[in-house]
């Protein structure tokens, strides 16, 4: 073979290789999903356990919205949500954010995004489309109070939260609606002396049990007991703030959460209330679902109450304070918000809090245009607590880094289980969000 | 086949790929990973340089401190148990079931190919105390003994983790040393019971020194496995309660992919690397003194 043919053969191979290679690298990168040119549709990213949002704009998507699926068509991602931040911050560094996305699990993630030019600056949008006044004030108030004073985010629920409890277990037991926190125990003094669990609540999850520490910090030291924490002008470690995880720690101690409440998952804890087993549920208006579907509900919807989380006597706080939230957070994309995409949102705004009530049950921050019957008298009552609502609190992660969020989280069985003390639950907790 | 091995041009051919493939997936990104523990930041909002910071902090953090004491701790423990109870069913294996083994050597290498989620599931199952008591708790109520929260304090969860990976592993290790049992010549054997050892003695003195190579590299494997113990701990614990079950993986994955702090984790992959390294020179010195000696 002449040896300039060798030669050739050799480059020529060098240089299929080089391709290849260049191909593969190329392959692995993260350039392939940019979302620079127009969207091809209207891309939704939810997370695998709200099944709600994502039915309700299917049904938007061939009825109301149908010229706006037609123009631009909803196709919809899940992710279980443990996995949600890992995969926002990879689509986020590769540019890759779809049109719209379940937010992270903490506000933080959302403000990084937002920071860093991510996220669709949804106040100057919404009224640019005309649609701004479709949201209720008090969601939008809610969203600001989440992030940083912004719109960041779509209203798909607004919820708020309380205790719901078993009326005919009360009625039966002599109980009347506790109104102080010292009634609260003596009602649930009363339910465990007759062998019945005082209350349901998920350690599995953790954050139902964190809820009543920050239900009891609202109640004694004021709404803005977590913002001064946030600002660093009070601490975790604070003696009052301990005092909070004291009380909560106490009832577990006295078993009023029943054996195991660290293993008890959402829906088991969601069950035990359901099917009379516990006297009271701390949690949030989305459980309305739950209760009007007698599949689930043994006790009945008419048996079901709902009761502000109860006053400190003595605190700064007052009942008709309510800890509200969005849910799980659905924010919008920069990038990808252009006219097709606008009137999508349009037709959402206009139209999603009317179907979600309507064919889940579920209460929304978007205005019911078209009138709804209430599914029960429990539901009434939240939605009248709703309108009727002055002032808002959040939660108590609501304003931690995502650190501080799963510390909080699964430190909180421990709480109640005895193997951590409150001090240093708080100083867990508190060490978790300095870290950051 | 002297003259293929011995062209510098055909180990080339040979190697070369592999070689860069090994570098691409494997060299590169450990280079690019100590190079992110000097920095500080995230995909979204881009890195910075931080100098030795992230190594400061892993010296006071005490979240570190208690996963790499949960490491060692756990790494100590399984080893001991997966490699003791591997041998024991080996030598059953070997000098008392004999040829009637199969089925039980079946039986017993079984849970080594279940899905570790699967297993996980299964002794949450048999150690839960709510909504319903598990298998356990069930017995200790049939004794009149109260039911325990064998997830609801982190000692407890540690050693339900304990008895569940030495159980799914202890079959690959009974194997792995039968092979090593077998391989005694019975000639030897033979003359040791003439010479009236027996029973232990015979175990102790001939069984065990002559299996010790493949007692070494039973060990070696097992310290490694075990330092980086992931997948079990999240199947069954997730870490928890607190961070009560959380290894240095665990909190090293937490840090870089839940908590955005890739430079952080960075340095606790670091960190990781080194005590698997120590760890394993120490083995190896051990195991070669050892196999001289013998």
């Amino acid at each position: 073979m002449p040896h300039r043919t060798i030669r050739a053969r050799r480059l020529t191979i060098a240089s299929a290789g080089v391709l290849s290679l260049a191909a593969l690298v190329t392959a692995c990168g993260g350039g392939g999903g940019g979302t620079s040119a127009a969207p091809k549709d209207f891309k939704y990213l939810s997370v695998t356990e709200n099944t709600t949002t994502r039915t309700a704009l299917t049904t938007l998507s061939t009825s109301t919205c149908k010229a706006e699926n037609d123009a631009l068509p909803l196709k919809v991602e899940t992710i279980p949500q443990a996995q949600l931040d890992q995969k926002l911050q990879l689509l986020a560094g590769q540019d890759a954010l779809p049109s719209m996305f379940a937010a992270g699990n903490a506000p933080a993630l959302t403000k990084q995004l937002a920071k860093g030019g991510k996220v669709a600056d949804l106040a100057m949008e919404l009224e640019r489309l005309g649609v701004l006044d479709q949201l209720e004030p008090a969601a939008v108030s809610t969203i600001k109070a989440l992030y940083g004073g912004k719109l960041m985010a779509l209203p798909y629920e607004y919820n708020i939260e309380g205790i719901f409890y078993n009326k005919k277990l009360f009625q039966e037991n002599g109980i009347a609606v506790p109104g102080t926190w010292d009634e609260l125990l003596v009602a649930a003094d009363k339910l465990n002396a007759k062998g019945i669990q005082p209350f349901s609540a998920s350690g599995a999850q953790g954050w139902p049990l964190t809820r009543l520490i920050s239900g009891y910090l609202y109640r004694s030291l004021g709404p803005d007991a977590l913002d001064k924490v946030d600002a660093g002008t009070a601490k975790l470690t604070d003696p009052a703030y301990v005092k909070a995880a004291e009380e909560i720690a106490a009832l577990g101690k006295k078993g009023y959460f029943g054996k195991g409440v660290g293993s008890i998952d959402y829906d088991t804890a969601m069950n035990q209330f359901l099917t009379g087993k516990s006297g009271m549920f701390y949690m949030g208006s989305w459980a309305l679902a739950n209760i009007a579907d007698p599949k689930q509900n043994k006790v009945g919807a008419e048996n079901v109450g709902f009761m502000p989380f109860p006053a400190v006597k003595g605190g700064k706080g007052s009942i008709d304070q309510y800890p509200s939230n969005i849910g799980l957070a659905v924010t919008l994309g920069s990038k990808a918000f252009d006219k097709k995409t606008g009137a999508w949102v349009s037709c959402i705004a206009k139209n999603f809090g009317s179907t979600a009530l309507k064919d889940h049950g579920t209460i929304t921050g978007f205005k019911v245009n078209t009138p709804v019957k209430d599914s029960s008298e429990v539901a009434g009552t939240v939605r009248k607590t709703i309108s009727s609502s002055q002032q808002n609190v959040l939660w108590f992660e609501a304003l931690f880094s995502t650190k501080a969020t799963t510390i909080s989280n699964t430190s909180a069985p421990g709480l109640v289980n005895g193997s951590v003390s409150p001090q240093k639950f708080m100083e867990t907790v508190q060490a978790a969000l300095g870290s950051q | 086949m002297h003259r293929v091995l011995g062209d510098r041009r055909a180990i080339m051919i040979l190697l070369g790929p592999a070689l860069l493939l090994y570098t691409l997936i494997m060299l590169v990104p450990m280079v690019w990973s100590l190079g992110y523990s000097f920095t500080k930041g995230n995909s979204i909002e881009g890195f910075k340089g931080n100098g030795l910071a992230n190594f400061t902090r892993l010296l006071d953090d005490p979240a570190v401190h208690d996963a790499l004491w949960f490491t060692l701790k756990y790494a100590v423990i399984v080893t001991a148990g997966q490699v003791i109870a591997g041998y024991l069913l080996a030598l059953l294996y070997v000098f008392f079931l004999k040829k009637a083994s199969a089925l039980i050597r079946t039986l017993a290498f079984f849970p080594v190919i279940l899905p570790t989620v699967a297993v996980g599931l299964l002794f949450q199952k048999l150690f839960q105390v709510a909504p319903q008591p598990g298998p356990v708790n069930s017995l200790l109520n049939a004794f009149g003994l109260e039911s325990i929260d064998f997830f609801g304090s982190a000692s407890s969860a540690f050693w339900v983790l304990i008895i569940m990976d030495i159980w799914r592993s202890m079959g690959f290790y009974a194997v792995l040393l039968f092979a090593g049992l077998v391989d005694i010549p019975d000639e030897v054997l033979e003359s040791a019971r003439l010479d009236g050892a027996s029973g232990l003695r015979l175990i102790r003195h001939i069984v065990l020194p002559l299996s010790l190579p493949v007692l070494m590299s039973s060990l070696i494997f097992s310290v490694n496995g075990t330092l980086k113990v992931f997948d079990s701990v999240v199947a069954l614990t997730n870490g928890g309660p607190g961070n009560g079950t959380t290894p240095l993986t665990l909190y090293m994955f937490q840090s870089s992919f839940t908590y955005s702090e890739y430079g952080y984790g960075s340095a606790i992959a670091l960190l990781l690397t080194v005590v698997c390294l120590l760890v394993s020179l120490a083995v190896y010195r051990v195991s070669r003194r050892d196999n001289t000696e013998s």
